[in-house]
């Protein structure tokens, strides 16, 4: 018994206790999360995943602000329930994109990983501005002040560049277009051949809250309608060993 | 208060350790939770032989039992489907109109219809099917419980408006139609268009100034009755609302009514036909043809 007397040691050491304990906790995270950097099926390669448009971030970033997360997952677990409510469970590579993830583990209110093209624009604003004028049994609080405070997109290549930073591939030209990518989404009028050339034909470009400007309801209800919407699933099957 | 007496008698063995004179008795742990917690261990090894766990270099072990989520959820989906499926199939291939001639089928795609309005239409439509007719309800979602329809009543009518949806973009096959917008567009000057809400509102009521009526039938002949009908009827090719009656699905005030010919209104509706299979959609077309307004086919 040799050996386990050499533990009085560590017993007797605090700063050897608070290395040691520091290594056996290191080999923890090496196994645990290592292995997430190569392992092939980690993220399977998915068609149709692209980096959020300006204006669908700036919406990112106000459910991010607002806390949506706190009461709305954004995963469709693997489980018939869920798959015959929500739609097709959710792949890792739809939210590779995430920084950070909004998988959430609390549902008050329901998943909204596919969201998208669910209601119209319209039911948004109204659900927005005051969620029991359509859904008269949620507890949602109201959103109104949305609608009413306008973005003006000026700091929007600043979130893409830092974005691309961390990995979201953003081209320079998509940086340096941000502002005016931003702008023309939620304006049908204006020319947005090139937000669709950046960032492919199935954007929405719609004047999302129906009202002049471009207001954080716009950004929002932009992002939600992208939500479950990239990745087309009647085209792609996912393997099921995975 | 503890007698520390008593303790001070039994003979215990100690731990050997000692610091500043205080001794530590050597209590092992009860024999049945240690080997509780061995078994644990086991548990947890052969836990990972059976189900996916170690990383190796290209993937993780599979595990000798072959497990996996998906598979499971396909497998139990799969497994619904097939008990459902001669009668989904029948439901999706008979002519819509017989749908209501079979009670069997009748009964099974309204039963099934209300579990799909449940979980995709109550968002809009309310789970009573209500929709704006409702007290505090936002306007724009038509009521399904009266025989007020904008685009038709009947079981294919309703059933072509849940497949491809309204003025949506995702659906070429969306039912469309596009009130100009009078105010706006400066197609009528404001004068005008009081004029014509003022004849509206006197179709199904009262109207505000009396005396504009005449002036605003006039104002119609021209500019409305093509889609609304010369009889006010409303026109459901083109999702024309009816005006005779007193049903306002954005609201039947004076500044409602104002504010629909000025600015015009574009309801939405999403398509379904990428979220409902077939077998869903006339299931849910049935049963909101059920709830009460549904018209016969002519």
């Amino acid at each position: 018994m040799a050996i386990l007397e050499k533990h009085a040691i560590l017993e007797k050491n605090i700063t050897l206790l608070a290395i040691f304990s520091f290594l056996v906790v290191t080999v923890g995270g090496l196994v645990q999360i290592v292995p997430l950097f190569y392992l092939d099926n980690t993220i399977e390669d998915v068609e149709g995943m692209r980096p959020y448009t300006p204006l669908e971030l700036a919406g990112r970033e106000i459910y991010l602000r607002d806390g949506c997360y706190v009461c709305h997952s954004q995963m469709i677990r693997p489980m018939r329930d869920e798959v015959e409510r929500y739609g097709h469970y959710s792949l890792a590579a739809e939210s590779k994109y995430d920084h950070p993830f909004q998988w959430g583990s609390k549902r008050t209110g329901p998943d909204l990983a596919r969201v998208g093209g669910r209601y119209s624009d319209e039911w948004h604003v109204d659900h927005l501005r005051d969620p029991q004028s359509v859904v008269p049994e949620s507890v949602m609080p109201k959103y109104a002040y949305l609608e009413t405070t306008l973005l003006d997109g000026e700091h929007i290549g600043d979130l893409l560049w830092t974005h691309a930073f961390v990995g979201v591939p953003y081209s320079e030209e998509m940086v340096a277009s941000a502002e005016a990518d931003f702008k023309a989404q939620a304006d049908p009028d204006s020319d947005f051949d090139g937000l669709l050339e950046r960032y492919g034909d199935g954007v929405n470009v719609r004047n999302f809250d129906g009202q002049p400007g471009v207001s954080e309801a716009d950004a929002l209800i932009a992002y939600l309608q992208m939500l479950g919407t990239l990745v087309d699933f009647s085209t792609f099957t996912p393997d099921e060993s995975r | 208060m503890s007698d520390n007496k008593k303790d001070d008698d039994l003979d215990y063995e100690t731990t050997g350790h000692e610091w500043d004179g205080i001794q530590e008795y050597n209590k092992p742990l009860p024999r049945w939770w240690l080997w509780t917690f061995y078994a644990t261990i086991v548990w947890g090894v052969l836990y990972t032989i059976a189900y996916p766990a170690w990383p190796l270099v290209n993937s993780a072990t599979a595990g000798i039992l072959g497990y996996s989520t998906r598979a499971e959820v396909a497998e139990e989906i799969a497994r619904v489907d097939e008990a459902n499926a001669a009668i989904n199939t029948r439901l999706a291939s008979v002519e819509l109109t017989e749908i209501a001639a079979d009670p069997e089928l009748q009964a099974y795609a309204r039963n099934a219809g209300a579990a799909v309005y449940l979980s995709w239409c109550t968002q809009c439509h309310g789970s009573g099917a209500a929709g704006s007719s409702q007290e505090g309800w936002a306007a724009g979602y038509p009521n399904l419980l009266d025989d007020d329809w904008l685009w038709g009543g009947t079981i294919e009518d309703i059933h072509l408006t849940i497949r491809h949806g309204i003025r949506n973009e995702n659906d070429p096959d969306a039912r469309y139609s596009e009130m100009p917008a009078f105010g706006r567009d400066e197609l009528l000057s404001e004068e005008e268009v009081a004029q014509v809400v003022n004849y509206v509102m006197s179709l199904s009521g009262e109207p505000q100034d009396a005396s504009l009526v005449e002036a605003g039938a006039e104002v119609y002949d021209i500019n409305c009755s093509a889609c609304h009908g010369e009889d006010h009827q409303g026109d459901v090719f083109q999702g024309a609302p009816n005006l005779a009656d007193a049903i306002w699905l954005y609201g039947g005030d004076y500044d409602d009514i104002y504010e629909t010919v000025y600015h015009s209104r574009y309801g939405v509706m999403p398509s379904w036909q990428d979220r409902l299979s077939e077998a869903e959609i006339r299931a849910v077309a049935s049963y909101v043809h059920g709830l009460g307004g549904g018209q016969a086919t002519e």
